[in-house]
């Protein structure tokens, strides 16, 4: 919403400056965005009279001017052509900052001679670019008086972002109401009166609609003017609506926009003479069309209201007028149409059409009822002030919509909700200014809302008013009084798991990234998603319209572009929600994690490689035992998802449960997204790792450290090949649960030495004994057992 | 006597000129071996009468033990200068880079969100979640924003497909959603903050359709405006990490509050650089305000008995004016230059007995 000062003076007589007046605005909830005030930085410069301009006396292209400043004369020497006796230039004294140039002028000697201001140009001025020579004001500007007022450039323009819930400030005449309730000046009483009108309209309102359609306009006031002049409107209409952006168009049309912006009233004028017959307001009929004030022609759904006559579509209800019945500079005779129309209707309608206007911002955020009423006569006095002629009496169809409202303001919840005390005649005071009436009663007040106010529904509404009013500023801060005398933890463990697995992420070198929820629908598809019920209807663009089935594709789409700015070798996690469905259970908090390239950058130490399926394994299992997943029972088996390499991935298990998926990507996937490989992948679905039983509390088991030393032995055992090592290692330690302290695999290959399908399995056993130092009969005896555990469960022998 | 001392003086003598360990052993053969030259002069004693043999043996022992002596002495220095030899030649060239470790960083989305948890979390909030992806009850009806509210056409909300009843979710355009989980669930009193991802479909120099923010609720019997006030006066000073920092509360409009307000801090915007805490201009943080009426009993809390506050907050952009981060959209671009250059070492983690900021 954009005024400028000058306007809103004429409806709030005030002495406040433009800082001012935006500081309340603001305080108010009008917040003010910005305001153009070129008034003040011209404000040193004043109205100079040239009483004399003689030749310089050392240089022939300056002159030696004295000039008059309404504080005495004072000596110039100006190089301009046009400086010459008896002018009238924009005056600049010593000390003042030239806007042009940035600088302060300073007294000084010119080629000799004493110079003690300046005679300004536009440019310097810091009003363009001409510099032909000095400003030339009018013969009748008062020698002294601020130049930009001269030069119209003194009127600040406001502009205020409106909240939507602030229908009354979309007219001037309601801020010019909100800042005289801030005590910032008094309200101008408006005349809107009723004016009389000499005949009967020509053109009566029907309204037809369905019995279910009836709020689409409840109630419509028009009136016929004749004998009209419509040409261009007054310079001081034009300079109004200039100023605030619009263009003026003619005398009938000015005065509708000047309304709408004045009084937050929009108003439509028909050439009475271009319609047939009385005008209805109506649902449109399929198939309807209107060439609009645009110029654009919209077809029309039959929810829209029209505005027609016998014979065609004149206007879109509270949206925009047709361009066959609009006001030309011919128009003598105008028909005026004052409506109210339901604002959800209003909004659908100019959404669907794509059509914005001034009417439908104001119409979809609601006007004030009773301006049905005063807005015809208001629209009437300045018809008649403006063109002339003479107004009908008015014609109307339907009935004011109820309004009013009756609200408690209980005192104490001005204390009890806004945190501050109100003084309650000061409470009083301010809802009578803003235009409620009070009763007052022993502790309430008792308030009628004004028409215009339909956003105030509530007790809680009418606190709002007093304090913002009152001023949000003075309601002492208290600091949130503490529940405990220590906190508890912000977060369940359960919630804390993704902070763990994020910093666990970054110790273990990947860099964190946070990727967008959706994808493209055909990347997803290859990571198992796609559903059409996880397709966005309205996606940003066509790439993003699928929720994400899995973190990886856009962590590899990042590698992938990481490789294209030149950096192939990435490590990127993510943890975050993927969407098995759109239930909220279907939300599943994920970390995955990729690494592409090389596993570490090339080194002198030594040779390189590519990270592989075990980095991500690694790093998977990292994780869950960090998250405290039961390492011991988990297990690995090779039926990872497609999207991974078949031979080299994995899945990690508690039984049915899969915890986490690993390995190389499938390289049909990297191909589509783009990607060189090799690359690796993880992901975990933090939610289903099990919870350490919360009554366990901290406290940890007792250490039992043996003070005996442990005893490594090494076998080596010959398999199947498709036997997987984790088989031999399970089976190897349950061969004694209580002396085996860890087997781990230290060596395996294959090769013709061992003959075809066969592989060796190295392990390293460690036995802890506990009791006593073991002989070599007992080792050899539990020797003997790991043999025979892994025999029976995978045919494996000793390597001989 | 003289032929003993000169014995002595050889061998001594010999010792020190050992040049090698080999010539050193070969010196403590040829003195104490058994056919040594000493150990003959001691075998040569058993033929003398007992004093004289008690006598030059004393003598003869104090020349075996002073060689032996000079032996092992010659023997240790040898050792050292063979010690120094050897790791003179292991010398490396120290200037040469250590074998290089992957350094991992977190993103200033996650280290923002855990600042803001930990701050909140001293004044007695807990973390509450909800669903990306919501219905529209609770992301706009719960929260009085009825279906023709000009409101929900500022939210830019995308849709998920409409299902056969004709509804149709949405990705929730704010935080605010799980307000309404929360006090469906529990019980007055509330006091919770609500970080995650929302979705608005918007995307310029300043949107992005994903975005994060942070919600914060609190309901009780007294908590009013003031508290409201001094609970993110407190924030905003712990999270920028500047003691007086100006904070300006402007009246506002949003439909789930009321009275409603926006949350400006001081700042100065000279020479085209924004710093905080100075100046005479301001900059938006957040939206916050006392909790409509309305969404407390939508919620099924007794308006009557309960009231409290809400807020909500972008995490990106007070992550960017904290952090100096120009751009919104490299945020989610997972540039490996910007993640190194504006994320933070997996022990940064934000308290407020370590340090809120890095």
């Amino acid at each position: 919403m954009k005024f400028t000062l000058s306007w809103l003076k004429e409806q709030l007589e005030t002495s406040a400056g433009p800082a001012e007046i935006a500081a309340k605005l603001t305080a108010l909830g009008l917040e003010v965005e910005n305001v153009e005030d070129r008034g003040r930085d011209l404000a040193p410069f004043v109205v100079g009279h040239v009483v004399e301009a003689k030749p310089h006396p050392n240089a022939d292209r300056l002159r030696v001017c004295i000039v008059e400043t309404g504080r005495g004369r004072v000596q110039v020497i100006c190089g301009a052509p046009n400086a010459r006796t008896g002018m009238k230039g924009v005056f600049a004294p010593v000390g003042s900052r030239i806007p042009g140039t940035g600088l302060e002028l300073k007294a000084g000697l010119i080629r000799g001679v004493e110079s003690n201001g300046m005679l300004l140009s536009m440019r310097e001025m810091g009003l363009g670019q001409e510099h032909d020579g000095i400003v030339d004001l009018p013969a009748e500007a008062a020698v002294g008086s601020p130049a930009a007022g001269i030069m119209g450039l003194d009127d600040p323009l406001f502009d205020v972002a409106v909240t939507p819930d602030r229908a009354d400030c979309l007219g001037i005449a309601g801020i010019a109401r909100d800042l005289a309730a801030a005590e910032i000046g008094r309200l101008t009483p408006r005349d809107l009166s009723p004016v009389p009108g000499s005949f009967e309209s020509p053109i009566r309102w029907l309204r037809d609609f369905p019995a279910d359609a009836e709020s689409a306009c409840p109630m419509v006031v028009g009136r016929y003017f004749r004998g009209l002049k419509n040409g261009p409107s007054p310079r001081w209409l034009q300079d109004r609506l200039t100023a605030i952006g619009l263009r003026p168009i003619s005398a009938l049309v000015d005065i509708t926009n000047y309304v709408t912006f004045d009084l937050g009233r929009p108003l439509h004028v028909f050439d009475a003479k271009k319609l047939k017959g009385d005008l209805t307001m109506r649902l449109a009929r399929a198939g309807e069309e209107i060439l609009a004030l645009d110029g654009k022609t919209y077809r029309l759904d039959p929810d829209m209201v029209v505005i027609a006559d016998s014979a065609a579509v004149h206007g879109i209800g509270g949206v925009m007028g047709g361009e066959l019945s609009g006001c030309s500079a011919e128009t003598t005779d105008m028909f005026l149409e004052v409506a109210l129309f339901d604002r959800a209707r209003v909004a659908s309608t100019g959404r669907r059409l794509g059509l914005e206007s001034d009417a439908r911002y104001r119409f979809e955020r609601g006007v004030d009822p009773l301006s049905a009423s005063w807005g015809a006569e208001a629209a009437a006095r300045l018809v008649l002030d403006i063109c002339g002629g003479e107004a009908s009496r008015p014609v109307a169809a339907g009935r004011l919509p109820a309004f009013r409202r009756e609200l408690t303001l209980r005192q104490e919840r001005i204390m009890g909700l806004g945190g501050v005390e109100v003084p309650p005649a000061e409470a009083k005071r301010i809802l009578l200014a803003l235009g409620f009436e009070v009763e007052e009663q022993a502790r309430t007040l008792e308030v009628v809302v004004p028409s215009w106010r339909a956003d105030v529904e509530g007790e809680a509404d009418l606190v709002e008013e007093v304090l913002r009013v009152w001023g949000f500023d003075r309601i002492p801060a208290v600091s949130l009084p503490r529940l405990e005398a220590l906190p508890a933890p912000p977060t369940t463990p359960a919630q804390r798991r993704a902070v763990h697995a994020r910093r666990l992420l970054a110790e273990r070198g990947l860099m964190e990234a946070v990727t967008f929820s959706f994808l493209r629908k055909d990347w997803a598809t290859l990571f198992g998603g796609g559903a059409d019920r996880l397709t966005l209807a309205n996606p940003i663009s066509a790439d993003l319209d699928q929720m994400r089935p899995s973190l990886l594709p856009n962590l590899l789409a990042a590698a992938a572009r990481n490789a294209a700015r030149g950096y192939p070798d990435a490590g990127l996690f993510e943890v975050g929600p993927r969407y098995e469905g759109d239930r909220p259970e279907d939300q599943r908090l994920t970390a995955a994690g990729v690494r592409v390239g090389l596993a570490a950058p090339r080194q002198w130490t030594g040779p390189t490689r590519n990270a592989d399926v075990f980095d991500a394994k690694a790093d998977a299992l990292a994780v869950l035992s960090a998250l405290g997943a039961p390492m011991e029972n988990l297990q690995t088996t090779s039926d990872a998802p497609r999207w991974f390499h078949p031979g080299r991935s994995g899945v990690l298990r508690l039984g049915a449960t899969v915890l986490a998926v690993f390995g190389e990507l499938h390289p049909r996937v990297l191909k589509a997204l783009d990607l060189k490989g090799p690359a690796t992948g993880f992901e975990i679905d933090l939610d289903r790792i099990p919870q350490p039983r919360a009554k366990a509390g901290p406290g940890r088991p007792l250490l039992r450290a043996s003070p005996f030393q442990p005893i490594e032995r090494d076998f080596a055992f010959v398999v199947a090949s498709e036997v997987p090592a984790e088989k031999l290692v399970r089976a190897a330690r349950s061969a004694d649960k209580v002396l085996i302290a860890s087997v781990s695999v230290f060596d395996q290959f294959a090769g013709p030495a061992l003959g075809e399908g066969r592989k060796s399995i190295a392990i390293s056993v460690a036995l802890q004994p506990t009791e006593k130092t073991l002989t070599e009969a007992e080792i050899e005896a539990v020797a003997a057992r790991i043999v025979a555990a892994v025999n029976k469960a995978t045919g494996g022998t000793l390597r001989s | 006597m003289e032929q003993l001392e000169d014995v002595r003086k050889k061998w001594l003598a010999a010792a020190v000129e050992a040049g090698s360990p080999e010539a050193l052993d070969r010196v403590r053969v040829e003195a104490l071996g058994k056919k040594g030259e000493i150990t003959q002069l001691l075998k040569g004693l058993a033929g003398l009468g007992a004093e004289t043999r008690r006598e030059a043996g004393q003598r003869l022992n104090a020349v075996k033990e002073s060689v032996a002596e000079a032996i092992e002495a010659r023997k240790a220095a040898l050792d050292e200068l063979a010690l120094d030899a050897r790791l003179a030649g292991e010398r490396v060239d120290v200037t040469l880079p250590p074998r290089p470790e992957a350094e991992g960083r977190i993103h200033p989305v996650s280290q923002t969100m855990d600042e803001i948890v930990a701050i909140f979390g001293e004044m007695g909030y807990r973390v509450a979640e909800g669903p990306d992806i919501e219905d529209d009850f609770h992301n706009f009806t719960a929260l009085n924003i009825p279906p023709d509210h000009p409101a929900r056409a500022m939210h830019d909300t995308f849709y998920l497909p409409e299902r056969a009843d004709g509804s149709r979710l949405v990705l929730r355009t704010h935080t605010s959603p799980v307000q309404v989980r929360h006090m469906q669930k529990h019980k007055p009193p509330v006091r919770v903050i609500a970080p995650g991802r929302t979705y608005r479909n918007d995307s310029d120099m300043t949107h992005s359709p994903m975005f994060h923010q942070v919600e914060g609720l609190v309901v009780d019997e007294t908590t009013h405006m003031g508290h409201l006030k001094g609970c993110l006066i407190d924030f905003c000073r712990a999270y920028f990490g500047v003691a007086e920092l100006p904070v300006r509360f402007r009246p506002s409009f949003f439909p789930f509050t009321e009275p409603s307000a926006e949350l400006d801090i001081g700042c100065s915007r000279a020479g085209g650089e924004l710093r905080l805490g100075a100046g005479d201009d301001w900059l938006e943080i957040l939206g916050c305000g006392m909790v409509h009426p309305k969404v407390l009993e939508m919620c099924g809390v007794d308006p009557g008995r309960y009231q409290g506050f809400a807020f909500g907050m972008g995490i990106e952009r007070i992550a960017m004016l904290k952090y100096g981060i120009p751009d919104l959209r490299t945020f989610y671009e997972a540039d490996l230059r910007w993640l190194r250059h504006y994320g933070f070492l997996a022990l940064d983690i934000p308290n407020l007995v370590g340090g809120i900021g890095r």
